[in-house]
């Protein structure tokens, strides 16, 4: 992309233009367009949240069912200063956080060993694929009333459902990124002299790690929807809860407000998981070229 | 080549046979009854129609692969396992992306145990040696392919082999930087004193560099013929082409291979 700017730049110049006048139009091309990216950004959103509180307060769109944009807000703002009816908004956060990060650490974490292991053992994998793809096949929000009925309502249910639905992602991941792992580079290192577990640790996974940090992605959301599937089968507090509750009171604002809450933890999450991957795969080559 | 160490020679395969069964289970022999014998500090090049089993044979000589049939004589001593004498240059480069040039470099020291000091003395010594002092801490996808090469040689000589095995290592290069590899390769070769088998289908590359030309038959591969090149050392590769010698021996050793690589293509246009 930054190519095709660069070459649309420089066509405008005559013989004779110094790199240094080139450069600076570049520059200031390529900040034009951040710019342009942002204006419309914004615009989109102020234009979707206008239209809706306009709408709302027209009467257009029903604010029973669809709530509005200062309701929202107003809501939001009531739960964060006064509080929920099931307690501080923070501790409900903290609740739901608290389930899905255990969930997602340990099923991750699960499901990198797993399926590192399992891509290395061809035979143990053929034996279980069947099986694999047997339990993958179960829509795993199903499994929410039986780990409450076995669990119970507290914390240990949320997290179950969590890791199961992160497990299979990380390991499915984990596990084709093993065998994609380039076989001359493996010869490589055990040439150089490199026991199986250096093998391991220094060629597969490393070469496993783009795969299983594309699925980390992914898996941080499905935490979030274990954890509040979870409750809303069952808690007695929690972000879920509360929708389940806003919910059982015909309160749609209370409803988007946690929906609106919960989008805002993701996508932290999402920001500071790319942070970290930025920083461990430092030496892939595309890295350089997506800094525009 | 009369100071030559005595002892037994530094490789012997003996008799091989080498038959791959697929997973439906049908039988494909690779290389039949094949001999060779490499010298302690000789230089052997390998040539040979595409896909004749010319890289089977050095995945024998690393322990890597077994033969189906005879014996893989390393030293005087039946392979077992891989060899910590053995070098490998790999056709496509095989360097650790994620890790940078040095770390590259120091990865067959610490995989043997060296400490890390150490490991990086060694590594900025050899990575000096083939001119990339300058690029210690570059990533592979930032260098040339000539670069990128330099460092897996640097990766391979470091463990100091006394076995060096080359599978086409130079063919995705360009010609200019080719020409320069030859010559470094040369040198570092020279310095060693190390047995290499180089593998190669270009015929020009085996006669410039090696002291023997093997020519194997369209697979499954056997000896077909062995040409001793009795072209003076040190050579200079970029100039020996244009010598009367030189000619002669490619002449000669194309006329015995192109019968090969023409029942090798025959057979290939039969089996489309």
């Amino acid at each position: 992309m930054t190519d095709t700017t660069m070459e649309s730049v420089s066509t405008l110049f005559r013989p004779g233009t110094s790199d240094k006048e080139i450069e600076a139009a570049a520059l200031k091309a390529i900040t034009a367009r951040k710019r342009t990216v942002l204006f419309w950004q914004i615009t989109i959103l102020v234009a979707i949240v206008g239209l809706w509180e306009i709408g709302a307060r027209t009467g257009i769109i029903d604010p029973f069912f669809y709530a509005s944009p200062s309701a929202i807000g107003a809501r939001l703002y009531e739960w964060a200063t006064e509080g929920t009816t099931e307690g501080s908004l923070w501790y409900n956060l903290g609740v739901t956080m608290e389930e899905a990060l255990i969930g997602f650490f340990t099923g991750s974490i699960a499901g990198i060993v797993v399926g590192v292991g399992l891509g290395q053992n061809k035979l143990l994998s053929d034996i279980l694929s069947v099986y694999i793809k047997a339990i993958n096949s179960i829509p795993r929000v199903v499994l929410a009333p039986i780990f409450i009925m076995i669990m119970g309502l507290g914390l240990a249910s949320k997290v179950a459902l969590a890791f199961i639905m992160v497990f299979f992602v990380v390991f499915a991941n984990a596990f084709q990124g093993v065998r994609e792992a380039d076989r001359d580079m493996i010869a490589n290192a055990r040439i150089l002299g490199a026991s199986e577990w250096k093998v391991t640790r220094e060629v597969i996974v490393p070469s496993a790690m783009s795969w299983i940090f594309a699925s980390l992605h992914v898996s941080f959301s499905f935490a979030i929807i274990g954890a509040i599937v979870g409750e809303f089968v069952g808690a007695r507090y929690g972000i879920g809860q509360l929708i389940s509750i806003a919910k059982g009171t015909f309160d749609a604002a209370g409803m988007f407000a946690a929906i609106v809450l919960v989008m805002m933890v993701t996508l932290v999450a999402e920001y500071l998981m790319t942070l970290v991957e930025n920083r461990l795969a430092k030496w892939r080559p595309q890295q350089s070229l997506d800094t525009h | 080549m009369s100071d030559r160490q005595s002892g037994p020679p530094a490789i012997e395969l003996i008799n091989i046979t080498r038959r791959f069964v697929s997973p439906t289970g049908k039988s494909l022999t690779a290389i039949r009854d094949f001999n060779m014998t490499v010298e302690r500090g000789e230089f052997v090049a390998v040539v040979g129609p595409t896909g004749c089993g010319k890289s089977t044979t050095l995945n024998l000589v690393t322990g890597l692969a077994r033969p189906s049939a005879g014996e893989v004589r390393l030293m005087g001593a039946p392979v077992n396992g891989i060899d910590p004498r053995v070098g490998f240059a790999f056709q496509k480069d095989a360097l650790f992306p994620w890790k940078n040039v040095i770390e590259n470099v120091m990865a067959g020291p610490l995989f043997r145990g060296r400490s890390k000091a150490e490991a990086e003395k060694m590594a900025k010594d050899w990575l000096a040696r083939v001119g990339l002092s300058k690029f210690l801490y570059h990533y592979p996808h930032q260098l040339s392919g000539g670069m990128r090469k330099r460092v897996s040689l640097a990766q391979t000589f470091i463990n100091e082999p006394e076995i060096l095995l080359m599978d086409e290592p130079f063919s995705a290069l360009d010609v200019q930087t080719r020409t320069v590899m030859h010559e470094e390769l040369l040198k570092l070769w020279a310095e060693r004193q190390a047995s290499v088998v180089f593998v190669t289908h270009d015929l020009e590359e085996a006669v410039a560099l090696a002291d023997k030309v093997y020519v194997l038959t369209a697979g499954p591969a056997t000896v077909k013929s062995v040409y001793t090149i009795d072209l003076p050392r040190p050579r200079v590769v970029s100039e020996i082409r244009y010598e009367q010698g030189f000619i002669d021996y490619c002449k000669t050793i194309w006329e015995d291979l192109r019968q090969e690589v023409e029942t090798s293509y025959r057979r290939a246009s039969e089996a489309a």
